[in-house]
């Protein structure tokens, strides 16, 4: 067979080549979703134990208002703790929203230029501060501020939502900001030349036409909100009791996760209740991120 | 008439009302930072000595540094980004180069979703069983790159996807017409065009994975035995190159130090770690964006 035949016939090396490389890209792309099945496979087996192995009933575990597994009998109730993880999420989510929306304004309606300048680099470097290093600020600075104001001893829902505050401030600011940004410019044109001034132009097209962004930025925020672990715990004061009062110490889901699993041995109730809320805390995030993308279709269909 | 005219005076005025309250707000949010970084500064940097940042920390007497720990933080940081940076590479290719408008991709769109929602707690958890347990890899660096690799992988991904799409198809259509093959021009092309934007991500990535310790408490271990910096051995434990060692990073070392309070200058010292934190994710911070003004600049020829 004569050379150019032969070359024509069989695979090319640049076939061969694209087909490797496609491959090797994709392994990496399965190993991700490899690794999202293992997690939330091994966190539901490990949490599911409880109720398998222990005979906890779920009632008792979703709706118990006592928690100290140790204790004979044990006792499981995770509502204190969902209850502080849900209370310091949605208050933190309450203070930052309005302050998001304001600096997300400010960079898109009201001065891009100085926003684009100022006020970003700021968001970034918010974002970018390590979680623990607001947990030491909430812990010198909040506690004693609200020990100060309150009484008490400073640690609680208060203090743990003042942390909070500043960390998905950024997070809710910039994803806003994205929103407003994607409303078209003839929105504002449109009702300016209708005579409207530039604050009416402001909230009653231009946030009215990005609300779901707005609302999947709130979202996004509290997500982040329910699953920070280590700032929360260290501000909060890690009671497992049902939350009293915004300035007694109370405890999320978190915050027990992380003083819990080096406490207790494995395959004990103790360690078993301690998986539960792992499996609560992981099945929270996939209600919030369900939650994002109900609104997002539900925009989209508009 | 009158009514109109004061109807009209009064948006006049909530307007430029309204307009005050935004700057307000601006100014607020800038003043809180402002106070943040100032306030970890003022009280962090007077600890900071050479002695604070070369010393070894001490479990139970005041005076202790953060040598190992930091040395830890930044030797993790080089061994999760080794382990991360190719994945995310070939999945970010993937997803901008090959992936089809379907089920399949969806599907795949909304897993890194999750996993990029997941709290850095569960992925400290699940390393824990995996690794630490599973793996008999112990607490050890190793577990604890493991897992910040989950924690950064979607983060990357998503950032190497969206600086591959803002390579303009032309790029592509240009190379495959030259008779290279996808990959290649991928490779050859399209990746070093988006390269800035890639390295940028990256960076801003390193800065979340130095300072994360959620998902490190359990894996990389809390606890930072003493290392010789002389042994090279990557199989002793006590080499400082072994992956096998347990290993207290940085960010680690100030929860610790606050949640235990066995130390008596747990105050002091989590300051002076916090404001080398700061310092080091601030660094971070600067060098991506000047990296990627630079890179810009050389790449279109125009001044930022």
């Amino acid at each position: 067979m004569d050379p150019i035949k032969e070359s024509l016939l069989k695979t090319s090396r640049k076939a061969k080549q694209e087909k490797f490389g496609k491959l090797v890209t994709f392994l990496c792309i399965l190993l991700i979703m490899v690794m999202v099945v293992a997690i939330i496979l091994f966190v539901s087996l490990k949490g599911m134990a409880t109720f398998v192995v222990n005979h906890v009933s779920p009632f008792d575990f979703f709706f118990g208002v006592n928690w100290n597994p140790s204790a004979k009998p044990p006792q499981v109730g995770a509502l204190p703790m969902f209850l502080g993880s849900f209370i310091v999420t949605i208050l933190a989510a309450l203070i930052a929203t309005p302050f998001a929306i304001g600096a997300a304004t400010f960079m898109t309606e009201i001065a891009p230029r100085t926003g684009k300048k100022i006020l970003q680099p700021v968001m970034e470097l918010l974002v970018g501060i390590p979680s623990v290093v607001y947990g030491f600020v909430g812990l010198a600075v909040f506690v004693p501020i609200t020990r100060h104001l309150f009484g008490g001893s400073g640690f609680g829902i208060f203090t743990a939502t003042l942390v909070l505050f500043l960390m998905v401030l950024p997070t809710i600011t910039s994803m806003t900001t994205d929103a407003l940004n994607s409303v078209p410019r003839n929105y504002r044109e449109s009702s300016l030349a209708l005579g409207a001034t530039q604050f009416q132009t402001i909230y009653k097209v231009v946030w009215r036409a990005a609300t779901p962004g707005i609302m999947t930025a709130v979202v996004f925020g509290m997500s982040r909100a329910f699953g920070e672990a280590l700032a929360v715990q260290m501000v909060i004061g890690n009671a497992a009791l049902m939350p009293t009062s915004l300035t007694s110490p109370a405890a999320t889901l978190t915050s027990i996760l992380t003083m819990g699993i080096g406490n207790s041995v494995s395959g004990t109730l103790e360690n078993n209740a301690i998986w539960s809320l792992a499996l609560l805390l992981l099945l929270m995030s996939l209600v919030f991120n369900s939650l994002v993308r109900w609104i997002g279709k539900r925009s989209s269909l508009k | 008439m009158n009514y109109k005219y004061s109807k009209t005076r009064r948006t006049q005025l909530i307007d430029r009302l309204a307009y005050k309250v935004f700057y307000v707000i601006a100014i607020l949010i800038v003043l809180i930072l402002a106070a943040l970084l100032i306030y970890i500064l003022v009280t962090g940097l007077p600890h900071i000595s050479w002695h604070f940042l070369t010393g070894k920390s001490k479990p139970f007497q005041a005076g202790g540094g953060i040598g190992i720990q930091l040395f830890n933080s930044f030797y993790l940081l080089i061994l999760t980004m080794l382990i991360s940076v190719p994945i995310s590479l070939g999945a970010g290719i993937w997803l901008s180069e090959y992936a089809k408008k379907n089920r399949l991709t969806n599907l795949i769109r909304t897993t890194i979703e999750i996993l990029s929602s997941l709290p850095s707690v569960v992925v400290g958890l699940f390393g824990f069983i995996l690794f630490v347990l599973q793996f008999h890899l112990g607490f050890s660096l190793l577990s604890g790159a493991l897992a910040l690799t989950i924690f950064s992988l979607p983060l990357l991904t998503t950032n190497v996807e969206n600086a591959l799409q803002t390579v303009h198809f032309t790029q592509r259509e240009a190379g495959l017409a030259l008779g290279l093959s996808r990959i290649e021009t991928v490779l050859k092309i399209v990746v070093p065009a988006a390269l800035p934007n890639i390295v940028t991500g990256m960076i801003l990535a390193a800065g979340r994975v130095f300072g994360e310790a959620a998902a490190l408490i359990y894996t990389a271990g809390q606890s930072a035995p003493a290392i010789n910096f002389s042994n090279w051995n990557i199989f002793d434990l006590s080499s400082f190159l072994s992956p096998f060692r347990p290993a207290e990073t940085l960010a680690v070392h100030i929860w610790k130090v606050n949640s235990e309070g066995l130390i008596p200058d747990a105050s002091s010292v989590s300051a002076g770690a916090s404001a080398v934190l700061i310092i080091a994710v601030l660094l971070f911070n600067f060098i991506a964006r000047y990296l990627s003004n630079r890179i810009y600049q050389h790449m279109t020829g125009v001044k930022s």
